[in-house]
């Protein structure tokens, strides 16, 4: 192929499946930004809104959240392990990032199991609905990335990936950063303002 | 890809992961909601002709109804079915599924789509959406009845329509919206990754502008849609009370009017992403049968891309009469009338296109320019409805159906009627019967505009949509004559149909072999011997030329030269 002819790339040396998460997660994002606005705008002509500190456990869900934010460290960790061709400490990082992630979703169903017992349920009131539509959708988010470790986990512990090869937990880290940003939205609609 | 395959006839036909042949399964798929939608069509038109009369033999009344009578509620889910299956079950999948995935790869150079796997599931995810909305119609209460709109409080619980034919008609857009947007990341990723080199964004088909197009479109748009289509799910299954005012009388309810702006927020689009695909094919084909480069194409590529956006910011001239602010009012009737300009511009163009070209109507050419009648037709009709002032009087009567047939239901038919009878000596390596095909055109174009027309002087009349029998208001009399003659015509519409399929499936049994190249046209897929094996291309092409050099005074004895083929100098 001439030089002339040859196109020229924007999205530079992203490999294909990375470019198609990327996507996946713009996608995904508007969904969320549908679930956010939806809320904002329901709070924004009801006639009373509670304060959700008054409800929520904050300092708990606080915890979860620097859970979170401290798994998207061990993500981080995953994938320059496998850089440094180190398979060890990419399953050991794995692994506790799926650890955190199972017990951010342990803690949300404690939280939810205490709400119903108290007899705070969706259809008790529109805060309730938007709180659980949201916080729900997020933690499905959290529980396929848990399940889409284990899978990348079951194939770096047959030795599928090195050094060279890394593109398939980069793209896992794409997905669980964005999980974790979501998060980040979601806590502060929800619970602190 | 290259290397051989062992397969199997069920991952061959139907675990297939080649594009080709998600294509037609797609094509079948949506051929069949057509024929599903397209009788419901009729027996709406019956109705409105002949109020509470028996349906007659040949539209199978006593097989549906007792004693072929038709009960309001039947009429709510018939027209809300229709509509939605016309939209997301016919046309979505003909012509976005279909040619979106039969045209990109071939055309850009592609072996395949960017995620084949992806792909398949994106099909198989539909097919169970059209399991779960088949399935509605066996519930006791039937299948839904709210609207193609689902507008609350129709389709919520308090207040709504009774029975689960809601709920399963919202979980199967759900589904229908998820492969949607499975088939959007393909798209968009094959044409930003896959292109052949030699195919800058300028050098791909318009065909591949609008489907690409489309696509972002989709990626943008359908998550929000689904985002309130949970939630309205919510709402019918664990009482949440989202789009439910007051429901409760213990607790303070939510917002009706919230549900309006969600589904126009995407509703809007979705009348573009369903044209978009027929501008770029009708740009590609009216270039083609005039055998003159496409007119200005440069330019009807990016009035697509100003179309795009402008599209995303137009929604409430749906809501005008739900108490908007007038100054919003005007707002959104601003940015409507704008998109006017883009859309005469490549209007323009098509016509430029034809102007002293060397004209030949086969079929494929007949279709093409039957959009560009029936969507000038809509697209001036939309005028009224985008302004405030007379849409206060226009909405919600027969005057909008009759608008949005015209520029959604007429268009995107014709437009993908051209693209079949254009690519399928491609698909299926026959010939279609031309003398078929154009009498097939006459006698869809001409009962057609008069249905759709008349729609509309109805509308003018002031006759209702969505009304179960207007014979019982008395200012509409005078015009039950012309609903009897409207339902005539769509019969005759409706009936006339059969020839096409009658030409389709003999033409597959037995049609001629077709030649490779039949239409003498330039871009890639022409180049390919037909059955295209999996894979392809066998070696990946040089793309030296624009999609459209039609008659170009450098090539000597033919009056095209595919893309791959370096320009004699
Ligand atoms: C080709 C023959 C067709 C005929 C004769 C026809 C006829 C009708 C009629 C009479 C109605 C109005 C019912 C009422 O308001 O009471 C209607 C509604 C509708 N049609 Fe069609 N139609 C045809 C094709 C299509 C196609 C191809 C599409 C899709 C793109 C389509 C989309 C719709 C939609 C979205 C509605 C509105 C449903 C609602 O009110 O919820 N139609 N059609
Ligand atoms: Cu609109």
């Amino acid at each position: 192929m001439s030089e002339a002819l040859a196109i020229k790339d924007p999205f530079g040396k992203a490999t294909t499946g990375k470019l198609g998460m990327w996507l996946f997660i713009i996608m995904d994002g508007l969904s969320f930004g549908g679930l956010l606005i939806g809320g904002a705008a329901l709070r924004a002509t009801a006639p009373s809104w509670p304060n959700p500190g008054d409800l929520l456990n904050i300092p708990l869900t606080g915890f979860n959240t620097f859970l979170l934010i401290c798994t998207s460290f061990t993500m981080v960790m995953a994938l320059n392990s496998l850089e440094k061709g180190s398979q060890s400490g990419l399953k050991k990082y794995l692994a506790l990032t799926m650890a955190g992630g199972l017990v951010f979703l342990g803690i949300q169903v404690y939280e939810y199991y205490h709400f119903i017992l108290d007899g705070f349920i969706p259809s008790t009131s529109i805060y309730a609905a938007v709180f659980y539509a949201t916080t729900c959708f997020h933690g499905l988010h959290v529980l396929s990335g848990v399940i889409y470790i284990a899978c990348i986990l079951y194939a770096a512990n047959q030795g599928r990936y090195t050094a060279h090869d890394t593109d398939h937990v980069e793209i896992l880290g794409i997905f669980w950063h964005f999980v974790d940003l979501i998060w980040i939205f979601v806590f502060t609609v929800i619970y602190l303002i | 890809m290259s290397e051989h395959h062992e397969q199997t006839f069920c991952s061959k036909y139907i675990f297939s992961t080649d594009h080709k042949v998600i294509a037609k399964q797609f094509l079948w798929l949506g051929l069949f909601f057509l024929a599903f939608g397209g009788f419901q069509a009729l027996l709406i038109r019956w109705q409105l002709a002949y109020p509470e009369q028996p349906l007659p033999w040949y539209l199978l009344g006593n097989l549906f109804y007792e004693g072929g009578l038709m009960t309001p509620d039947h009429y709510n889910v018939l027209f809300t079915m229709h509509g939605t299956i016309m939209i997301f079950w016919a046309i979505t999948p003909m012509l976005i599924g279909a040619f979106g995935n039969f045209i990109i790869p071939l055309q850009i150079g592609a072996p395949d789509m960017a995620f084949p796997r992806l792909n398949m599931i994106s099909f198989w995810t539909m097919f169970l959406a059209s399991i779960v909305l088949l399935a509605s119609y066996l519930l006791p209460e039937g299948a839904a009845a709210g609207g193609w709109t689902s507008y609350p409080p129709l389709s919520t619980p308090v207040g709504g329509i009774a029975g689960e034919g809601q709920t399963l008609w919202t979980l199967a857009l759900t589904l229908a919206g998820t492969s949607t947007l499975m088939g959007a990341i393909n798209y968009i990723i094959t044409v930003v990754r896959m292109r052949a080199p030699g195919m800058t964004y300028f050098k791909m088909p318009l065909s591949v502008w609008g489907l690409w197009l489309t696509s972002i479109m989709n990626a943008i748009f359908v998550p929000i849609i689904a985002a309130g289509l949970i939630l309205l799910l919510l709402d019918r299954t664990i009482g949440t009370q989202f789009f439910i005012a007051g429901g409760l009388a213990t607790v303070e309810g939510g917002d009706p009017l919230l549900y309006q702006h969600v589904f126009w927020i995407f509703g809007h689009p979705e009348v573009y992403i369903l044209i978009l695909p027929v501008w770029g094919i009708v740009s590609e084909l009216l270039s083609v049968f005039s055998r003159k480069p496409a007119f200005g194409a440069k330019v009807t590529a990016i009035c697509m891309c100003t179309i795009v956006v402008l599209s995303s910011i137009v929604w409430g001239h749906h809501m005008y009469t739900t108490g908007m602010s007038p100054l919003l009012g005007k707002a959104f009737m601003f940015l409507t009338l704008l998109i006017s300009i883009p859309s005469s511009i490549f209007f323009l163009n098509w016509l430029g296109t034809l102007w002293r070209g060397n004209l030949h109507f086969d079929p494929p050419m007949l279709f093409a320019m039957g959009v560009i009648w029936v969507f000038g037709l809509g697209g001036l009709t939309g005028l009224y409805n985008a302004t405030v002032t007379s849409d206060i009087y226009l909405h919600d009567t027969m005057f909008v159906v009759g608008h949005f047939h015209y520029t959604m239901a007429a268009s995107v038919l014709f437009g993908g009627l051209a693209a079949i009878y254009f690519w399928f000596p491609k698909m299926f390596n026959k010939k279609m019967n031309p003398l078929l095909g154009k009498i097939h055109f006459w006698v869809s174009f001409i009962p057609l505009n008069y249905v759709f027309f008349n729609m509309m002087v109805t509308g003018y009349a002031g006759q209702h949509r969505r009304l179960y029998n207007p014979s019982e208001y008395e200012f509409l009399a005078p015009i039950s004559d012309l609903n009897i003659s409207i339902t005539t015509f769509a019969i005759i519409l409706g009936f006339s149909q059969l020839i096409f399929a009658y030409n389709f499936i003999n033409s597959i049994i037995n049609g001629e072999k077709a030649e490779a190249n039949p239409w003498k046209a330039n871009t890639l897929e022409w180049t390919l011997e037909g059955p295209i094996p999996h894979g392809n291309f066998a070696t990946t092409p040089t793309v030296y030329n624009g999609p459209h050099e039609y008659s170009n005074p450098a090539v000597k004895d033919r009056d095209w030269i595919a893309q791959s083929e370096p320009m004699p100098t």
